[in-house]
């Protein structure tokens, strides 16, 4: 069988001179079903089995809970909106073909604007496409939230990949992380977009108590087709958002009344468990963490960049406790853990190796500051409603700084001599 | 560490001041006891962070330093002693039997001036093809070092110069005579010899070569005066020849050696002997007079010499030190025990694709061919190789044995392709990466390793990889990525002239981005050189 596919696989391969695009995609194809069967010459002899490709792909596996609890709690959120099934396992079927309509499109975009822009550098560069957007692909849905418009997305992908990335030289080259450049990018091109109660559920015309469900045909046609005979329960048109709903997030909760405001909305099983609205992917702490342990069992994530990044984040929660100055201020240190994005962007975010501080040293820092400067963003301004896309993005610009005076001290080490200039 | 502590500060700075506003508005709700606490958690990760990186650094300092020491096994007590963290050990297939394999008949040998870095590619001979030579007569000079003499390892007729790209001379090929005609050296006392007089004797009559300089892994002037030379008396690359073994019935060749060594350096000559072993290493060396014994505990690259120096007392700048192998060391003395050159070599014939693995008894050069004679699995392709599979080079069977060397390898060509290979291997391979579950399930299993490359040439990605591999407080990726750059300043400050290309070739080996690692650092090393 393998062998007939690989006769098959190489026999369509097109020529790379007459359509080097063509050829770009076929190898991009090609050695994902196929490992190249080239050897070792000059240099080491044998090579480790693992590469690009697997690295990446580990971290796309360690998304996947993410991605399952996020399809179903797009329906959920939805449905809560509306008064129905309050049970976040009631209605299933009509949460996870809910949350599809909505995800699948949003992933479809990324990958599309975001591969195609990469397919066409490499075939450009005639270099093979590197596994890079393969994470910040499968990281960008994640982060978004599930009612934001497609054009608005595809935009900020190709800016994220073109401007962020390709500029700089590609995979490995870039400055600041995709997926962040991504979001960040939205965030002020269209803050109108992406801030406020509104946009964290999906399929309303307004979070405002009365107002109607938006369903289109995928869910009046396809779907409650197949579930009118299979004799489950449908899609309801006509459905309104319940009184008393306001959608709001945690955070600005928080931001408003301190955690009163968050235990008189949410209870602490609904902010763990990840059962509220926010972006996509990052609600669930535990499956999160089960991510998290996925990657620092490979090797993968930086240990070092996650624990001091607890610790920073820790520090500065504690500091702001003791000031107190505010009703966010207020809040237990512990429960800014598990309020808003903070696992989902110490896990999958700054342990990004290519944007983080690339010394062991320097990852400690790194990680410290991201976590004390996000809590100070978090809480001090009322402009953000989240503090780890800048904290990382100001940290990533900062990385190679930290970097510089860690490998000074190397050279300073050795150098007994003062240096001539 | 206060430049990194002063980063800090100005970052803080930063974020104290947006904070003024909110002075005005309230201060009710103020918490003190956590204040205790974001002080106490400040605390508990800085000691964290001294503790983590500081075992792990790959020379831990202070208390730290013995926390990590671990406990030297018996023999070793009372001897300088390193008990390396980093690096791994690459269990492989194919391991010499302890034994010497008896019918192997070697016909033809080659001294090859590549096999020398920095030697002009065209050296001036003294031969000519057909003249017959005695072991001990010089083959060829290079002019810019006249007094330096390469010596014939064996006696017979010279039968081909082989020429490369532009002319070069590569290979200077002798065949063999059955019964060795030694040409007589004369001998002399060491004891009572000054510096000048051995210095001479070596280079006239091919010993010179065998010792190697650092930085630059090149061969020595003549007037150079080495700081101190290092010799490691055991290799712990994959398959590597049992030092202990080798050494078997030499321990009188391997004393005149290091007394030799002794005379031409103005320091010590330090002996890295292996901790890794439940008995002590062979007596030749445990017994060896004259030098100073340093252990080290380790997975590999704890065998390599420059790691080795690299603790014992590393190379600063504008400062040189020689290192010598085993083997070369018994070449040098029993060529001044017996007034004859002796360029003899124990080779181990290794690797998955052998037959019969063992050791064989020869001289410096031996043909390649020659050595694995009907001693080759002949379903598949392989590839030979003079040296380990980290460092070696690649040859064919018409091809010879480097200088250095006193290993072969042999291999499976991996041309072939795999489906979904990247994320499920057909078989369990030799890894570094926890990502696979076989790194967990191996123990001491041993692997059969090919030649594929597992993957495409990427740029680099991941960090902390190269750092984990090599047990020296250096920094591989931000070295190569200055050699990329031609930063000479900064190559040399990161400590390119602490290492060669077989330092980093377990790092190689382990990156993720396919990276050729060990050429990108000869590349740095040629640019230093230049510098000269």
């Amino acid at each position: 069988m393998k062998k007939t596919l690989l006769k098959f696989a190489k026999s369509i391969e097109p020529n790379k001179k007459e359509s080097p695009f063509l050829h770009t995609l076929y190898d991009g194809f090609f050695t994902f079903l196929f490992t190249p069967n080239t050897t070792t010459h000059g240099g080491v002899h044998i090579r480790d089995g693992v590469d690009l490709k697997r690295t990446m792909t580990m971290v796309v596996i360690a998304l996947q809970l993410c991605y399952l609890y996020g399809t179903v709690n797009i329906g959920h959120q939805h449905f809560v909106a509306l008064g129905q099934y309050p049970d976040f396992f009631d209605g299933l079927h009509l949460k996870v073909a809910f949350g599809l309509v909505q995800l699948l499109p949003i992933f479809a975009v990324t990958m599309l604007v975001g591969l195609g822009i990469e397919f066409y550098y490499a075939s450009k560069k005639g270099h093979s496409i590197e596994e890079g957007f393969l994470v910040s692909g499968s990281l960008i849905p994640l982060i978004m939230p599930p009612d934001i418009p497609l054009w608005i997305l595809a935009l900020s992908v190709a800016f994220a990949v073109w401007i962020g990335k390709e500029a700089f030289g590609g995979t490995g080259m870039n400055i600041l992380n995709i997926a962040l450049l991504a979001r960040v990018f939205i965030f002020f091109a269209y803050p109108t977009d992406i801030s406020g109660d509104e946009v964290w559920v999906a399929g309303l015309e307004s979070v405002n108590s009365g107002s109607e469900v938006v369903y289109n045909w995928w869910h009046t046609g396809f779907f409650n087709g197949i579930f009118e005979g299979l004799g489950w329960a449908t899609f309801q048109t006509g459905s309104t958002v319940v009184d008393g709903y306001t959608g709001a997030t945690p955070l600005s909760l928080a931001y408003q009344g301190g955690w009163e405001s968050v235990a008189a909305v949410y209870s602490d099983a609904q902010l763990l468990w990840g059962s509220i609205p926010g972006s996509i992917g990052e609600t669930s702490k535990p499956l999160i963490i089960v991510g998290a342990l996925l990657l620092l069992l490979s090797g993968i994530g930086s240990w070092r960049i996650m624990l001091s990044m607890v610790f920073g984040a820790g520090v500065m929660s504690l500091l702001l406790n003791a000031w107190g100055a505010t009703p966010f201020m207020t809040v237990p240190w512990y429960y800014q853990f598990v309020m808003g994005s903070f696992l989902f962007a110490m896990v999958f975010m700054a342990t990004d190796p290519v944007t983080a501080a690339s010394t062991n040293r320097g990852k400690w820092i790194y990680g410290f500051m991201i976590g004390f400067i996000g809590i100070i963003i978090r809480v001090m301004n009322p402009a953000y409603p989240e503090g780890w896309m800048l904290a990382i993005l100001f940290m990533n610009v900062f990385a190679p700084l930290i970097d510089y005076y860690v490998l000074e001290g190397n050279v300073t080490r050795r150098m007994r001599k003062p240096k001539t200039a | 560490m206060k430049t990194n502590i002063s980063i800090l500060l100005v970052l803080f700075s930063f974020f104290w001041v947006p904070v003024g506003s909110f002075a005005q508005n309230n201060t009710s709700g103020g918490n003190s006891g956590a204040l205790v606490l974001a002080l106490l958690g400040l605390a508990v990760f800085i000691l964290l962070v001294w503790l983590a990186d500081g075992l792990q650094s790959a020379k831990p300092k202070g208390i730290l330093a013995n926390l990590s020491k671990g406990s030297a096994p018996d023999y070793a007590k009372g001897f300088q002693f390193f008990n390396l963290k980093k690096g791994h050990q690459i269990r492989l297939k194919g391991g010499a039997e302890k034994e010497m394999l008896k019918d192997s008949r070697i016909t033809t040998y080659a001294v090859q001036p590549t096999n020398f870095i920095g030697l002009s590619p065209i050296p001036k001979m003294n031969v000519e093809v057909g003249q017959e030579v005695k072991a001990g007569d010089s083959l060829f000079f290079d002019k810019k070092q006249p007094k330096i003499q390469f010596c014939a390892p064996v006696s017979g007729e010279v039968v081909a110069v082989n020429r490369g790209e532009k002319r070069a001379i590569t290979e200077v090929v002798i065949l063999a005579d059955k019964d060795i005609q030694h040409r007589d050296l004369g001998q002399i006392d060491v004891e009572a010899a000054s510096r000048e007089e051995i210095v001479t004797y070596m280079a006239d009559h091919g010993l010179w070569p065998l010792i190697q300089e650092r930085p630059f892994q090149v061969m020595p002037d003549l007037d150079t005066v080495p700081r101190d030379i290092f010799i490691s008396t055991f290799d712990t690359a994959p398959l590597a020849p049992d030092l202990d073994f080798v050494v078997d019935g030499k321990e009188k060749a391997f004393q005149k050696g290091l007394d030799v060594l002794g005379k031409l350096t103005s320091g010590q000559v330090y002996l890295g002997l292996d901790a890794n072993g439940k008995k002590a290493p062979s007596k030749t060396f445990t017994e060896a007079l004259g030098v100073q014994k340093v252990y080290f505990k380790g997975n590999h690259p704890a065998g390599n010499v420059g790691v080795q120096i690299h603790h014992i007392a590393p190379i600063q700048s504008g400062e040189k030190v020689w290192t010598v192998g085993v083997q070369e060391v018994i070449n040098i003395g029993q060529t001044f025990l017996k007034g004859q050159l002796d360029l003899s070599r124990v080779v181990a014939i290794t690797g998955s694709e052998v037959d019969d693995t063992g050791y064989i008894a020869t001289y410096v050069g031996a043909n390649i061919g020659d050595l694995v004679k009907g001693n080759l699995e002949d379903d598949h392709t392989v590839r030979l190789i003079s040296g380990d599979v980290l460092s070696g080079s690649q040859k064919v069977e018409a091809a010879f044995l480097d200088f250095h060397d006193d290993q072969i390898t042999v291999v499976k060509e991996g041309d072939y392709h795999e489906m979904f290979g990247w994320l499920v291997p057909d078989k369990a391979r030799p890894t570094v990466s926890r990502s696979f579950l076989s790194y967990f399930t191996a123990g001491k299993k041993k692997f059969e390793a090919d030649t594929n490359t597992h993957g495409e040439e990427r740029a680099f990605v991941v960090t902390g990889q190269y750092e984990h591999l090599l047990p020296m407080d250096i920094y591989p990726q931000h070295l190569l990525k200055s050699i990329l750059t031609g930063d000479l300043e900064r190559m040399e400050g990161l400590g390119i002239n602490e290492i060669v290309e077989e330092d980093i070739a377990l790092c190689e080996f382990a990156c993720t981005s396919k990276q050729p690692l060990q050429h990108i650092l000869r590349s740095g090393l040629d640019m230093m050189r230049e510098q000269l």
